[in-house]
């Protein structure tokens, strides 16, 4: 069975990077599949690697999937403005980040248009779009 | 205007302090990109020797390797700095793949063991970078997370970025698919291993430490 864990950006909106990440990490070494709604700035990804770096090995986590999807920025200058503002006002809650455990994810494939999850499972392959 | 100020403020100090020390260029991207075998090419074109071990294997550099004063010359132009290849940058490991490419339980998980901890070392290194080349495999989907995460980390520090889509002499590699990905950069499609295109992959590089 797959299980697919939401978490609000209310619900991490306050925390500090670090603990942040600990609360994804905690959720996918469940075995769950977390959507995450807005995404990490790149400091808070490229730590969320490290911290997954530093688990793999134990109880026999392997690793994370992960995949961000948000809104292209092709709008006009006042639209982009009006979503600068909103974010500062309310946390940047635009776009949808996606982890998994590797066990559980085989891949993610990302494309213009697309996401693809692939899943492993223990009797056959299965492929969700 | 406050901004303004502030950006030529950090540009100063930043020469100032790039005058004191010696220029470093990475090589950062996901396992198996060739930057170990980019790394070799420069080193072979400029000081004749080698510098990394290449392997089909995954993950085959697992700890930051900094080859010292490569002295780069092109159409007049002359630039110094140290080479760093360092560790290629996953979400995931698992030793059982490593099992599937021939190598026994103990040297899989010795060579897992030894990724995941060459993977954060290369995280780490990032803030020491004055350039950045980011090394993808054109054959590959180029909009990985892991691709996205190193470019997003290097704009995020102001580090110049080059990318290089290698690769270019299989017969799948697709620049185009990567220069879509990353439409704000200029990509330098190049065959390390056969030394394509090299020239145009120096004069990125001048471009980008001048």
């Amino acid at each position: 069975m797959l299980t697919l864990q939401f978490i609000p950006y209310n619900d991490i909106q306050y925390l500090t990077p670090e603990r942040r990440i600990n609360k994804l990490i905690n959720v996918v070494k469940e075995n769950k599949i977390v959507l995450m709604q807005g995404r990490l700035v790149p400091e808070e990804e490229s730590t969320l690697i490290e911290r997954t770096m530093e688990q793999i090995n134990r109880s026999n986590f392997k690793g994370i999937e992960i995949c961000t999807i948000y809104p292209e920025s092709d709008s006009n200058v006042v639209e982009k403005l009006k979503s600068k503002i909103a974010n500062l006002l309310l946390g940047n809650r635009e776009g949808l980040t996606i982890i998994g455990p590797a066990t559980v994810v085989k891949e993610i494939k990302k494309h213009p248009d697309k996401i693809q999850l692939f899943t492993t499972d223990v009797k056959k392959k299965s492929r969700r779009e | 205007m406050i901004r303004i100020i502030r950006d030529f403020i950090d540009r100063l100090f930043l020469q100032i302090f790039k005058g004191r020390k010696d220029l470093k260029i990475g090589l950062y991207g996901p396992p198996n990109g060739g930057k170990s075998t980019l790394a070799n090419r420069i080193c072979n074109d400029w000081l004749g020797e080698e510098m990394s071990t290449v392997s089909k294997i995954p993950h085959e550099t697992r700890e930051v390797k900094v080859k010292e004063k490569v002295t780069v010359r092109s159409k007049g132009k002359e630039v110094t700095f140290n080479l760093v290849d360092t560790p290629g940058i996953a979400t995931k490991i698992d030793y059982e793949d490593f099992l599937k490419k021939g190598l026994n339980v103990k040297e899989a998980k010795k060579r897992a063991k030894e990724a995941t901890k060459g993977v954060i070392e290369a995280i780490k290194w990032l803030d020491d970078m004055d350039v950045v080349v980011v090394v993808l495999d054109s054959t590959e989907n180029p909009y990985s997370q892991v691709n996205i995460t190193i470019v997003g980390n290097l704009v995020a520090r102001k580090i110049p970025v080059v990318i290089v889509a290698n690769k270019i002499d299989k017969k799948r590699s697709g620049i185009k698919k990567v220069e879509a990905a990353f439409p704000q950069y200029d990509v330098v499609g190049i065959s390390a291993l056969k030394g394509r295109n090299m020239e145009e992959f120096y004069e990125s590089l001048f471009n980008m430490v001048r």
